[in-house]
């Protein structure tokens, strides 16, 4: 069972929330996914109109914690509220107009494969506006404008790089102009040019459009370079919180550690086995 | 010896609770008429992916069945002087039974297959997710109007093999082995009855869309979203939907057709 970089030794951070009235507020998360507890007891908020990272290594359940704040999964207790509504106590209904003022953008992208470029940054705005088919034109070629990509708008997503079509899926993810973006590790298998563009991309829709941006990401050096604020997760709590600046300086033995990618430490690389040697001639 | 007692519980209550989950979706697809009645070429678009698509496989098997009615039902009925009576043996099979149940195999194994694996992949993809995300019931955009454009497809692709099937048989009865082609047609008109034979063998064809949209949509749903979880789907609409077609056949024919 690998487990990715797991330990003890750091000390769990309590209620290390920031200052000011939080868009997102949870309290006690205890989330399972199957037999493995992936919260215990979370506290976690996300300040408004910054960009807030979410760190941890692999397992941790950092997509988890987004398919939680967004009603994509229910908690086994504590709460997640957005913008004061508790999202597991919300109809049907008052969920979807909460997800209107959302937007996601999924590892994978997650692009509707049977509609082009133009159509899969249009869906939303066809779906919950009424404007004329002019109007969203060009609102969708602004969007595709902000993300470099008006030349492929004819394109299916089968024909795009897995870079390009995460930038597609933003433009999308920001079609409704909506208060707050949740990335998936939006860094992952991006060449250097596309992590640059990306990097600076979330930093400036968030500055310009005066939206809350959550970055779930275990690139630590590009996530922190964007990030006010930065929560450091495993082991089901949270490691550390503060500031960019304070999580960088951080002294835990355990926060160094993953930020440093170091192999040494109280995180283990190899999931718990028996000896090498008694396995390799079978007593184990 | 409680273990086996335990697992054979443990997969009873597995089952049910997929039933249940089944029927939950029948209830949103159920759910989602208004918004396909009001996006009809999304209706529209899966008729054509269906049913149109569906054609060639479901007329070139109707004609290669209606000739080997043709063929043996002559070999049959001469040997009892009757082989004036070929062209109701063909049409009454045919659209009593093989219309509505072959055509409902061919359309599993060609369009439902594709279902289950299409909303199958668009979740290992997130796409499903995606449009939850974007605030839109995929049951109501994705999965409804397949399950309208199969419940559609299905019985006019069952009449079209049915008609096929016919011209089959009359090919071989009366092109091939020299019946009277006025016996065969006006036998036929004589004997078939619109409400007993075409409308029953219509409402079988309509309640075979339904179970094999419904089988190939939830299989899809509810695939584990990954490639083996995909494949295990598409398999499971086949095998689901050829078992419960022929058991459903049984009891509509039963129910139709017994005294």
């Amino acid at each position: 069972m690998a487990e990715g970089l797991t330990g003890r030794g750091a000390s769990p951070v309590g209620a290390s929330v920031p200052p000011g009235e939080p868009l997102v507020r949870i309290r006690g998360l205890r989330f399972a996914h199957g037999e493995r507890l992936l919260f215990d007891g979370v506290d976690l908020d996300i300040p408004r109109g910054g960009v807030t990272a979410v760190m941890g290594p692999s397992g941790t359940g950092k997509t988890t914690l987004l398919k939680l704040i967004s009603g994509q999964l229910r908690p086994a207790s504590g709460t997640i509220e957005v913008d004061g509504q508790d999202v597991h106590r919300l109809g049907r209904a008052a969920l979807y107009r909460l997800r209107m003022r959302m937007g996601m953008l999924f590892q994978s992208g997650a692009l509707l494969t049977d509609l082009s470029v133009f159509d899969n940054v249009a869906y939303p705005l066809r779906e919950h506006t009424r404007l004329p088919e002019a109007m969203i034109r060009k609102l969708v070629l602004m969007k595709l404008e902000a993300v470099g990509l008006r030349g492929v708008q004819a394109q299916l997503p089968a024909t795009l790089s897995g870079g390009m079509a995460r930038r597609v899926a933003l433009a999308r993810a920001v079609a409704l102009d909506p208060d707050m973006i949740l990335y998936d590790e939006p860094f992952t298998g991006q060449d250097p040019i596309s992590m640059g563009v990306l990097v600076s991309l979330i930093r400036h829709l968030n500055d310009a459009s005066g939206l809350t941006s959550i970055v779930v990401s275990h690139d630590v050096s590009e996530t922190l370079s964007i990030a006010d604020y930065a929560y450091i997760i495993a082991d089901g709590r949270v490691m550390e919180a503060g500031t960019a600046a304070e999580v960088r300086a951080s002294r835990s033995e355990w926060v160094r550690q993953f930020l440093d990618g170091l192999p040494d430490g109280p995180a283990h690389f190899h999931a718990p086995a028996p000896d090498l040697m008694r396995d390799l001639l079978g007593e184990a | 010896m409680l273990d086996p007692l335990a697992r054979l519980g443990r997969s009873g209550i597995a089952a049910l609770a997929r039933l249940g989950e089944a029927h939950l979706l029948l209830v949103g697809l159920l759910g989602g008429t208004w918004d396909t009645l009001v996006r009809p070429r999304l209706l529209i678009a899966q008729v054509y992916g269906i049913g149109v698509l569906s054609t060639l496989i479901v007329v070139v098997s109707g004609l290669f069945v209606g000739m080997v009615l043709g063929l043996q039902g002559y070999y049959v009925l001469s040997q009892f002087g009757a082989a004036e009576s070929l062209g109701i043996m063909v049409a009454a099979s045919l659209v009593r039974e093989l219309g509505p149940v072959v055509t409902a195999l061919l359309v599993a194994g060609r369009a439902g297959s594709a279902l289950a694996a299409e909303i199958g992949l668009m979740k290992a993809t997130e796409q499903l997710s995606a449009l939850e995300m974007m605030a839109v019931d995929p049951i109501k955009r994705i999965l409804t109007p397949r399950f309208y454009g199969g419940l559609l497809a299905m019985p006019l692709l069952a009449a079209m093999f049915s008609a096929v099937g016919v011209l089959g048989g009359y090919f071989i009865g009366v092109g091939l082995l020299g019946l009277d082609g006025g016996a065969y047609w006006s036998q036929m008109q004589a004997k078939i009855d619109f409400s007993d034979d075409i409308v029953n063998g219509v409402i079988k064809s309509v309640v075979f869309g339904l179970v094999v949209t419904w089988i190939a949509l939830f299989q899809g749903y509810a695939a584990t979203p990954t490639a083996e979880g995909v494949s295990r789907a598409t398999t499971r609409t086949v095998v689901h939907s050829a078992l419960a077609v022929l058991g459903l056949d049984f009891v509509l024919t039963a129910l139709m057709f017994g005294e």
